[in-house]
């Protein structure tokens, strides 16, 4: 393809930049119609995006992909459109509804010049399906980014290590546990008990559905590190159904543990010489001093 | 006999073994088991899932709603086309494991079900049926 076709066809372009535009911004229309992306947004995208068209092939870029800038300018449309929550298609569809207004334009230019116009027409193809595409594969790793991004956040999240009382930590565990998430939950769990002295450590398994042999021995080596640091563990929250299975498969946890999170913090206080009792009723108001309440802690 | 649903699940990287559970899960509960029940066959499967990923080098399983005459239940294949079992006797046996695990899984899981049955060729591969019934 010569670049000099391609140069005129950039000068036709521009000549007519306003008359594509505001056909262009009709067929976009339909996208503002939710709300998602306003309106002038919208038009700033379109004007820009075909500004940078044209310059693109003015400077005699003859590879149908178009210019690095034009490319990087698509890449930030696409990469917020996949934040708004567009699906591909939509996203693609910038690109391709410009097609219908250039091809009018072009026709309305070369007249009965069969040649040129299919020429032009074919030009103009190639390089919107290019930059429709990469639309895509931006939009494509765009929301890759966003999904690892969110795993990334739900394994730290659903591993925090909770302070139940001084010296006893609780670690509420939930969904399956596989090696990668022990590692995080371990070395949480670690941590807090450095950064707390604690003295016993609550592991909570109400939220695992299912307590296989990986899991097991992940539980067993989180509370060998932990007892290596000098705190003693306690599971809880063992569902019936969980217990039998346990004992089918042959799994023996030997670490204390209880079915609640509230039997085991009970033992957990028991055991460092704490307890819960009533306020008095018709009394002071005043914890009793033996009562594990803030005012007992000192 | 006749099996009212069949899938097939592919078993590659260890997020299928969770996708194993869920889908054992579902039938499971359509096939009304007790939730203890449930919580075996589930367990077993996890087991069975992750040892066709891990010493089958990954293979397919077939979890099948069996609707028979006097049961009721659900069936799981698990099949790879991994180097097989040497000797199932003492894989069974509690404790042992070629790999880093516990050495609970194969055995445990049979103590999980009502029907297990091994059938492995060494170099050509294993499948391993299992059942529970209602």
């Amino acid at each position: 393809m010569a670049s000099k076709a391609v140069t005129a066809l950039a000068g036709l372009l521009a000549s007519r930049e306003d008359k594509i535009l505001a056909a262009w911004l009709s067929t976009l229309a339909g996208a503002t119609a939710d709300g998602r992306i306003s309106r002038t947004e919208i038009e700033t995208q379109a004007r820009d995006f075909l500004r940078a068209l044209r310059e693109s092939m003015s400077g005699g870029d003859t590879s149908s992909t178009g210019s690095a800038r034009l490319r990087d300018m698509l890449s930030s449309i696409s990469r917020s459109r996949a934040l708004l929550g567009f699906s591909p298609s939509e996203t693609a569809t910038f690109v391709f509804s410009l097609k219908l207004p250039l091809f009018e334009e072009i026709r309305a230019a070369h007249g009965s010049d069969g040649e040129a116009l299919a020429r032009d027409t074919w030009t103009l193809t190639e390089l919107l399906d290019q930059l429709g595409l990469h639309t895509i594969e931006v939009f494509q790793k765009s929301r890759e980014e966003i999904i690892q991004r969110q795993q990334d956040e739900i394994s730290e999240l659903s591993t925090p290590v909770v302070k139940l009382w001084n010296g006893i930590l609780a670690l509420p565990l939930i969904g399956t546990l596989d090696s990668a998430r022990t590692q995080v939950v371990m070395e949480n769990l670690l941590q807090s008990i450095v950064d707390n002295g604690a003295e016993i450590a609550i592991i909570d398994i109400t939220g695992v559905p299912t307590v296989d042999t990986l899991v097991a021995q992940h539980l067993l080596k989180t509370v060998a590190a932990a007892r290596l640091m000098g705190a003693d563990c306690i599971v809880s929250g063992i569902r019936p159904q969980i217990a039998q299975t346990m004992v089918h498969l042959g799994v023996e946890l030997n670490v204390v543990s209880k079915a609640s999170l509230a039997d085991a913090f009970a033992l957990a206080l028991t055991r460092i010489g704490r307890t819960v009792v009533p306020i008095r009723s018709g009394g002071s108001g005043q914890p009793r001093s033996t009562g594990a309440y803030p005012g007992a802690l000192t | 006999m006749s099996t009212v649903t069949s899938e097939v699940l592919a078993i590659r990287t260890g997020d299928d073994v969770v996708r194993v559970r869920q889908g054992v899960r579902t039938a499971a509960s359509k096939a009304g088991l007790s939730l203890v029940d449930q919580t075996k066959i589930i367990t077993a499967a996890s087991e069975l899932a992750r040892n066709t990923l891990d010493y089958g080098g990954g293979g397919t399983a077939r979890i099948e709603l069996v609707q028979e005459p006097m049961r009721r239940g659900v069936r799981i294949i698990f099949e790879d086309q991994g180097p097989g079992i040497p000797d199932v006797e003492q894989a069974l046996s509690d404790g042992f494991t070629t790999g880093r695990g516990l050495g609970l899984g194969l055995g445990g899981s049979k103590r999980l079900c009502n029907e297990f049955r091994i059938e492995t060729e060494a170099g050509k591969g294993t499948r391993v049926t299992i059942a529970r019934w209602r």
